[in-house]
């Protein structure tokens, strides 16, 4: 989530791909394999995707998981909107769906599912978000890039790539949804935007 | 946006669309266990009420604390205003003491632009209706409550109500809600048509962005929405009509009306309804009337309005994504 915001003014000639759709869709098999390992067969696992991109993910995993385990699995989205700690710094942000499958959360294991995992502050709000909705027995995430520069004590349980970057680059992750085709690129910051969010 | 919302007729189409947008996703946290959102944690609101009402200053202050605001309620009565204070001390007494934002209701039309615009106070100013001049939120939860209604909860999202047959009936002479209401339904592409006696039409109605008519057995037909105004008698100072029955046959709804209206057409009343005057029981219990809708509407509304003007950073520049 965080590091979209910036990386349209930077999706220029120098932005290279560093997955294409076959490796997405290689990389979503894998992680819905090993959730269904973690999980001991994935059975009351409740996804829940981080708006805008982490939704789609979250739907194909669960697509994925409906293949691996012959089950449906509930599938859902969480808005942070209003629990983002840049929320002041910002003019009012429109906010996104959240839906949450109807047997609801408590008890269950629900795994977070986002994009790209950078500073970890999304992941910390959805994890307050998470506690006005529910108890969960416990949460997991799942990202499709980690590409490092931590900022809080979080650490994803299933990545699809982990992606070495340096501050000045950016990651931006397109999927067909939404962006009408599947890559994840890897593009350097126009110099006036050296500063990160 | 801007940073006060003091007239319905301030909103453009998109600010309007977006309003009822977010007001759609504040209507999900009432089906949560915990119906509260940090967004204005840390922030005062000050309900500032010089006039009497009930549902407004109720339905502002579950807004706030839905959303985690610190609210001050203050009525004029039983305040240092009845003791002879201006709105200008007021005012300065409320800045002095931090407040982030003011919800005004006040007697006089043009109270809450004169407190936006004097400088007495640098906060977001919300009206919750002055004088006979505009009721912006009233006018967003009725809007609101229609595309609900007519479009649907999910179907509405990024949808405005062109094309939707609007009829508003009754005191629109005393009525800040109709005034709002023809503001932001010819926004939003609505068709408003103005029902009452002419007695109860102000000057210059001609010139406002909707038809008159004077007949209502003939406006209900095409109608997807009909409003009934309540007849204010506390602002009434001169025989406006015969008697209360003549208005009532001619411009009540009883069920006879109401069966002239399109199967798929509501029936709105912003409250508090006078039953036997405006509307009949019949009316007011069946199915198609929306009054305790918009009561519900009304918070997610004025969530929407209060995390939009207070819930950022307005000075900030619109980030890029």
């Amino acid at each position: 989530m965080d590091t979209n915001s910036s990386a349209s003014a930077a999706q220029g000639a120098d932005a290279r791909a560093v997955l294409e759709a076959q490796d997405i869709a290689r990389v979503l098999t894998r992680i819905a394999h090993e959730i269904v390992e973690r999980a001991k067969g994935a059975e009351d696992v409740v996804l829940l995707g981080i708006p805008t991109r982490g939704v789609y993910l979250a739907r194909r995993i669960a697509d994925k998981l409906e293949e691996i385990t012959g089950r449906k699995i509930p599938v859902g989205s969480l808005d942070i909107t209003m629990y983002r700690d840049d929320l002041r710094l910002q003019p009012p942000r429109a906010l996104a769906r959240t839906e949450i499958p109807g047997d609801g959360i408590d008890g269950r294991l629900v795994v977070l599912v986002d994009d790209v995992l950078f500073s970890g502050r999304s992941v910390r709000a959805a994890l307050d978000a998470l506690n006005d909705i529910g108890r969960p027995r416990a949460v997991q995430l799942a990202v499709l890039v980690d590409r490092g520069h931590r900022e809080l004590p979080i650490r994803a349980d299933y990545v699809g790539k982990n992606l070495p970057t340096s501050l000045r680059e950016t990651v931006k992750v397109q999927l067909a949804e939404e962006d009408g085709r599947d890559t994840v690129l890897l593009g350097t910051k126009p110099a006036s935007q050296g500063q990160r969010q | 946006m801007k940073r006060h919302l003091i007239s319905a007729a301030d909103l453009t189409r998109d600010d309007a669309v977006h309003i009822l947008d977010t007001a759609e996703e504040m209507a999900r946290v009432g089906d949560r266990t915990v119906k509260k959102l940090p967004a204005l944690r840390g922030r005062t609101v000050c309900n500032l009420f010089f006039e009497d009402s009930t549902r407004t200053r109720i339905s502002f202050e579950a807004a706030e604390k839905r959303l985690s605001a610190d609210v001050i309620n203050f009525a004029a009565k039983g305040s240092s205003v009845s003791k002879g204070e201006s709105l200008k001390d007021t005012a300065q007494t409320l800045a002095a003491m931090g407040v982030d934002a003011v919800v005004i209701r006040h007697s006089a039309s043009g109270a809450p632009y004169r407190l936006a615009t004097s400088g007495w106070i640098d906060a977001p100013v919300i009206n919750a209706g002055d004088g006979t001049h505009q009721h912006p939120t009233q006018a967003l939860l009725d809007a609101f409550t229609m595309r609900r209604r007519l479009i649907g909860p999910d179907a509405g999202l990024g949808q405005d109500l062109t094309g939707k047959h609007v009829t508003l009936v009754g005191d629109v002479l005393h009525s800040r809600v109709a005034r709002s209401n023809v503001d932001l339904l010819h926004t939003l592409g609505a068709h408003v048509t103005l029902v009452a006696p002419p007695t109860l039409l102000p000057v210059g109605v001609e010139t406002w962005p909707c038809e008159v008519s004077y007949d209502l057995d003939s406006a209900l037909p095409k109608a997807d929405a009909v409003m009934m105004l309540r007849v204010q008698r506390e602002r009434m100072n001169a025989a406006f009509f015969p008697t209360e029955r003549e208005y009532s046959r001619r411009y009540g709804l009883d069920g006879e009306r109401m069966a002239k209206m399109p199967d798929h057409a509501i029936v709105m009343h912003p409250g508090p309804m006078v039953r036997g005057m405006e509307i009949t029981a019949e009316v007011a219990d069946s199915e198609r009337c929306t009054v305790t809708e918009q009561v519900a509407n009304g918070v997610f509304t004025r969530m929407a309005v209060l995390y939009l003007l207070l819930g950022g950073n307005a000075n900030e520049p619109t980030p890029s994504q």
